[in-house]
């Protein structure tokens, strides 16, 4: 059984059909991707899969659970985590306190745990700086954990989204065009993170991107989908030399002659 | 050259590097220790000095301080305006007022029925509102403030229009609380006690959970935050206090109606926990202080005190809206 099975889903926003009967699969320990042109839905589907979206139809099962009517508080609990297309950092806090957000669903101390300063709420607050601090090196800005995370380059700003991503100790990530305005140098080393993220923490990865060199690199299986519809999956090469792929990418021969 | 250094020189100890020696000051733990034990000091020796009348006054602001801390956690901590705060204050106050007069029951018995109440009334009004986004929820809590008053006008067992009057004073060690001296001491103890709970609570787990809802509810919700919880929580929590401090407001004056609890002592309290510096525990501080103590300055303008009070208050939010309290150094 799958770790994520996504099963015939239909999302519409008042009479504009987003995304149309997508199913797709994917297995425990594999890195995934999900791909398609602009507008094609990619998004939506993540939005879908995290509980932000509620799909008129279909079923999303994670670990054998169905995670359609559930709050994306609690599906984050279950162990899926996602990045955002356009970093969504908590800005005037600091890199560190950012990342410990995501052991939040980890931990339980309430308002007189923290009053009292109770024992197990001070195992919890130095479990999550312990957790914190690990995910900060594995990503490799743990020299940056003081500095409030606006006043961090561009690049930086995105390997502390994923830090926090990591933190909330997840089986799946979800990570949303995590490429997006990296450099080159920047790119081969995201590739290496996603490999670690699934070699040493055991975490399945599910992708977006729109860099097909990283995609076709990283990949172990692909879903292609336009207009909201799956229109190819396989490996990379099948995929690459797939003509509806290509098709929708490139638009129609009769267009272009035309 | 050399004298362009200098001009800098100056030009930053002018500007910044005072300010930056005053940050190297207070950064330094001792010393922050060494300055509340010199105010408490002062707080303690201030009756042997002031009449009557400033003790009120100090009672006064040590007890807006309170209201103050209590509402900075709805409003600074959590980012939920709250128009209505002055409902939980009345619950408090009500509730002991009620358990006294008509009942008998010792005074220090009403404060856990009071912190009850409390935390029924933050449920009530709080659940089924706190999905709503700010505008909405800001509404809904002015009109939950005015219901509490217009009930307590209105029912019987509150006293109505008239209110409650015969509150019994309460007895503590032996000691029967019913001196301006001692109010003050009491207010004052409270005040350290917020202080202190509001302390623990913004470096906590939880403290954290209100800043991550409070930056960006949805990237909060995405990290496994319970945002409704999480909002939910700091309503409760800023309702006990409320609560509480209604219960000592009432032994206090020993009589209440609904017209303390109009709107604008809702609004007054937020103004000082706005004007102070929302979110920033000496800034809220010195909001309480400001709301109590600038109006007693500005008697000596007589008849146009309140229209001082405003205009400074105008003028301040104008050119400090971030509130009087300075950011701590990033």
């Amino acid at each position: 059984m799958a770790l994520l099975e996504v099963k015939d889903i239909n999302l519409s926003f008042g009479g504009l059909r987003v995304i149309k009967n997508l199913s797709f699969e994917v297995d425990s320990g594999r890195i995934v991707s999900l791909i398609g042109p602009n507008g094609a839905g990619k998004t939506s589907v993540f939005n879908c899969l995290t509980g932000f979206y509620r799909p008129q139809e279909g079923e999303i099962f994670f670990d054998g659970e169905s995670m359609l009517r559930r709050k994306p508080h609690k599906i984050t609990q279950r162990g899926m985590a996602r990045t955002f297309q356009n970093l969504r950092l908590f800005k005037n806090m600091t890199v560190l306190e950012n990342v410990m957000s995501g052991m939040h669903c980890r931990t339980s101390a309430g308002p007189i745990g923290a009053v009292l300063r109770l024992p197990h709420e001070r195992r919890e607050e130095a479990e999550i700086l312990r957790v914190s601090e690990e995910c900060l090196d594995f990503v490799g800005i743990i020299d940056k954990k003081d500095r409030a995370a606006a006043n961090l380059p561009y690049g930086d700003q995105r390997r502390v989204e994923w830090a926090r991503a990591l933190a909330t100790q997840p089986k799946l990530m979800l990570l949303d065009e995590p490429a997006a305005g990296l450099n080159y140098d920047e790119k081969e080393r995201l590739i290496g993170l996603i490999r670690r993220i699934r070699d040493e923490r055991g975490v399945t990865v599910l992708l977006i991107e729109h860099d097909m060199g990283l995609v076709m690199k990283v990949s172990e299986r692909i879903t292609v989908i336009d207009y909201g519809e799956k229109i190819a999956e396989g490996t990379a090469d099948e995929v690459k030399n797939d003509p509806r792929v290509i098709e929708a990418y490139l638009g129609k021969e009769e267009d272009e002659a035309a | 050259m050399g004298g362009n250094h200098q001009d800098a020189a100056v030009a930053e100890l002018s500007t910044g590097g005072l300010r930056n020696r005053i940050y190297d000051i207070v950064e330094v733990r001792r010393n922050r220790y060494a300055i509340y034990a010199a105010l408490t000091v002062g707080v303690m020796l201030l009756p042997a000095f002031a009449n009557n009348y400033v003790m009120e006054v100090f009672s006064n602001a040590f007890f807006y301080v309170t209201l103050c801390l209590g509402l900075n956690i709805v409003v600074g901590y959590a980012g939920l305006l709250d128009l209505g705060y002055a409902a939980f204050f009345a619950v408090g106050a009500y509730t002991t007022g009620i358990l006294t007069s008509h009942f008998h029951v010792n005074f220090w018995l009403t404060i856990p029925f009071a912190v009850g109440f409390s935390i029924v009334a933050g449920v009530i009004i709080g659940g089924p509102t706190l999905r709503l986004r700010s505008d909405y929820l800001a509404i809904v809590t002015l009109g939950f403030g005015e219901i509490v008053r217009i009930a307590a006008r209105n029912l019987k067992i509150t006293g109505g229009a008239s209110g409650l009057i015969g509150i019994e004073r309460p007895v503590l060690l032996g000691l029967e609380l019913s001196r301006i001296q001692h109010y003050y001491f009491v207010f004052f103890v409270l005040a350290v006690v917020a202080i202190l709970i509001s302390h623990r609570l913004q470096h906590s787990r939880l403290g954290r959970a209100w800043q991550y809802v409070r930056e960006d509810e949805d990237a909060a919700e995405a990290m496994g935050i319970n945002r409704v919880a999480v909002k939910l929580y700091a309503y409760i929590i800023g309702a006990i206090f409320g609560g509480v401090a209604g219960c000592f407001f009432a032994a206090k004056m020993t009589a209440i109606s609904p017209e303390t609890f109009q709107f604008n002592q809702s609004v007054l309290i937020l103004l000082g926990v706005v004007l102070g510096g929302m979110g920033k525990i000496p800034g809220v501080i010195v909001g309480g202080l400001v709301l109590v103590l600038f109006p007693e300055f500005f008697r000596q303008f007589e008849q146009f005190r309140l229209l001082v009070f405003a205009v400074v208050m105008l003028v301040i939010m104008l050119y400090r809206p971030q509130g009087i309290w300075p950011e701590s150094r990033q």
